[in-house]
């Protein structure tokens, strides 16, 4: 249960765990979490930032520093583990994609191991870094430490794995007009039915198809983390029995982790693989 | 759901990532996999290659070695083979060197004898002339028997 502050019902000890901590500007400067509920759009997630910028630059460190130090001598167990990542990735990417294109395989890296970084975080005990949070908000800076919010697996956002889910899409447009010009257009809209009567059903049809493919990517990332966390939160809610459960769980969710962050950087290379074909 | 600015924010680190994962990490990465990737292969090559030129080697080395006892035993065989020609060729000379002494001392005996003879019967004929001359002094000068001696000497 939380680990500070007094009581919490169930549902809002959920709903605690759930929400995200926001900052926005109002009139009077810098605003948090519930003061944010009229800005609308121009809220800001912090937490969900600056745990998954931590982590993305936390892979790049550790990534660059063993591209600065390899060499082609005897590897060292780190840099034999960092190299089998990136062959891992490589071939994933060139059993899938078959052109030239120097964005796509560090584009699956980078999609990879930040989304396995980020999804990791769901395997952290739930409490501990939301309470620590707490506690820090607290004896700091005075607030109640119920109304300090701390979601720390970022792929639960969806503002994540839209960002990320958008970002494969704008470069699938971008290479679609780029490799086939005008005949991506004529993708849309001469097909299934090749014929001009059926250019308005056709692009119906096409355009559903072609939105749906990042629609999919970033919902299918954030339910089955969004899904994930939440089972760990009931679970956190049962008493002793959570020990148990929470590690069968945990077991599961190792698989569930790596699977989830190898789904998004497979799509991602089918679909921008699917953008350089013509057909 | 709520989205929200947070979406911009995420996009924009997403970009910079990407970007940075694309200069800075992949391609020293994958530079130095590859390049050790053919330096394995190439000492691998090298190894097999290295070990067929052993065994190329040792086949060679083998047959040298048989070469070489089979020459030996050539030469060891001829050499046999001359050794008796030459003990046979010296004993050879050895019974002619003999015969030829052998010989050459019956020749050398032969001739000592006929002088011996030689001088002894010389020496009989003096003797008996001086004997004859002795009885004959009694008797008769020597002039006139002179002739008989002779016939004597020449029949010893």
């Amino acid at each position: 249960m939380a680990a500070s502050g007094g009581e919490l019902t169930g549902s809002q000890y959920i709903l605690h765990h759930l929400t995200n901590a926001k900052m926005c500007s109002t009139d009077t400067g810098l605003a948090f979490n519930k003061a944010c509920a009229d800005s609308g759009f121009w809220v800001w997630h912090i937490d969900t930032l600056g745990w998954s910028i931590a982590l993305g630059i936390l892979f790049l460190a550790i990534f660059r520093s063993a591209a600065k130090k390899a060499d082609t001598g005897v590897p060292g167990k780190f840099q034999c583990f960092i190299e089998m990542i990136v062959e891992f990735v490589n071939d994933t990417v060139n059993s899938t994609f078959h052109g030239r294109n120097p964005v796509i395989a560090p584009l699956a890296l980078t999609i990879f191991m930040w989304v396995l970084l980020m999804n990791i975080m769901d395997i952290i005990p739930i409490d501990w870094l939301p309470a620590t949070a707490g506690l820090i908000g607290a004896s700091f800076f005075g607030m109640d430490s119920h109304d300090v919010y701390m979601k720390v697996v970022p792929t639960t956002d969806l503002n994540l794995t839209f960002a990320l889910s958008i970002g494969v899409f704008v470069l699938m447009i971008y290479y679609s007009f780029k490799v086939k010009g005008f005949g991506f257009v004529k993708e849309l809209s001469m097909n299934p039915f090749n014929h001009w009567a059926f250019i308005p059903v056709n692009l119906v049809l096409e355009l559903v198809t072609l939105f749906a493919k990042p629609l999919s990517l970033a919902l299918r990332l954030f339910g089955n983390l969004y899904a994930a966390e939440l089972i760990f939160i009931l679970i956190a809610m049962v008493g002793l029995f959570q020990l148990p459960l929470h590690f069968i769980w945990a077991t599961f969710h190792i698989l569930v982790i790596p699977l989830q962050a190898f789904i998004f950087m497979m799509l991602s290379i089918v679909y921008l693989s699917m953008a350089h074909e013509k057909h | 759901m709520n989205i929200n600015a947070t979406l911009i924010g995420q996009s924009i680190a997403f970009i910079v990532f990407v970007l940075f994962c694309m200069k800075y990490v992949w391609p020293h990465l994958l530079g130095a996999i590859e390049e050790r990737q053919k330096k394995i292969a190439d000492g691998l090559a090298a190894s097999d290659r290295a070990e067929k030129d052993l065994e190329l080697a040792q086949k060679k080395a083998t047959e040298q070695m048989k070469e070489a006892k089979a020459q030996a035993a050539d030469i060891i065989e001829q050499a046999k083979k001359r050794a008796t020609q030459i003990v046979d060729e010296e004993t050879q000379r050895g019974h002619e060197e003999r015969a030829k002494i052998i010989d050459q001392g019956k020749a050398e005996v032969e001739a000592e004898r006929n002088r011996v003879k030689e001088e002894l019967r010389k020496q009989v004929a003096t003797l008996a002339v001086v004997g004859a001359e002795r009885i004959l002094a009694r008797e008769i000068d020597s002039a006139a028997h002179s002739d008989i001696v002779e016939k004597l000497v020449t029949e010893l």
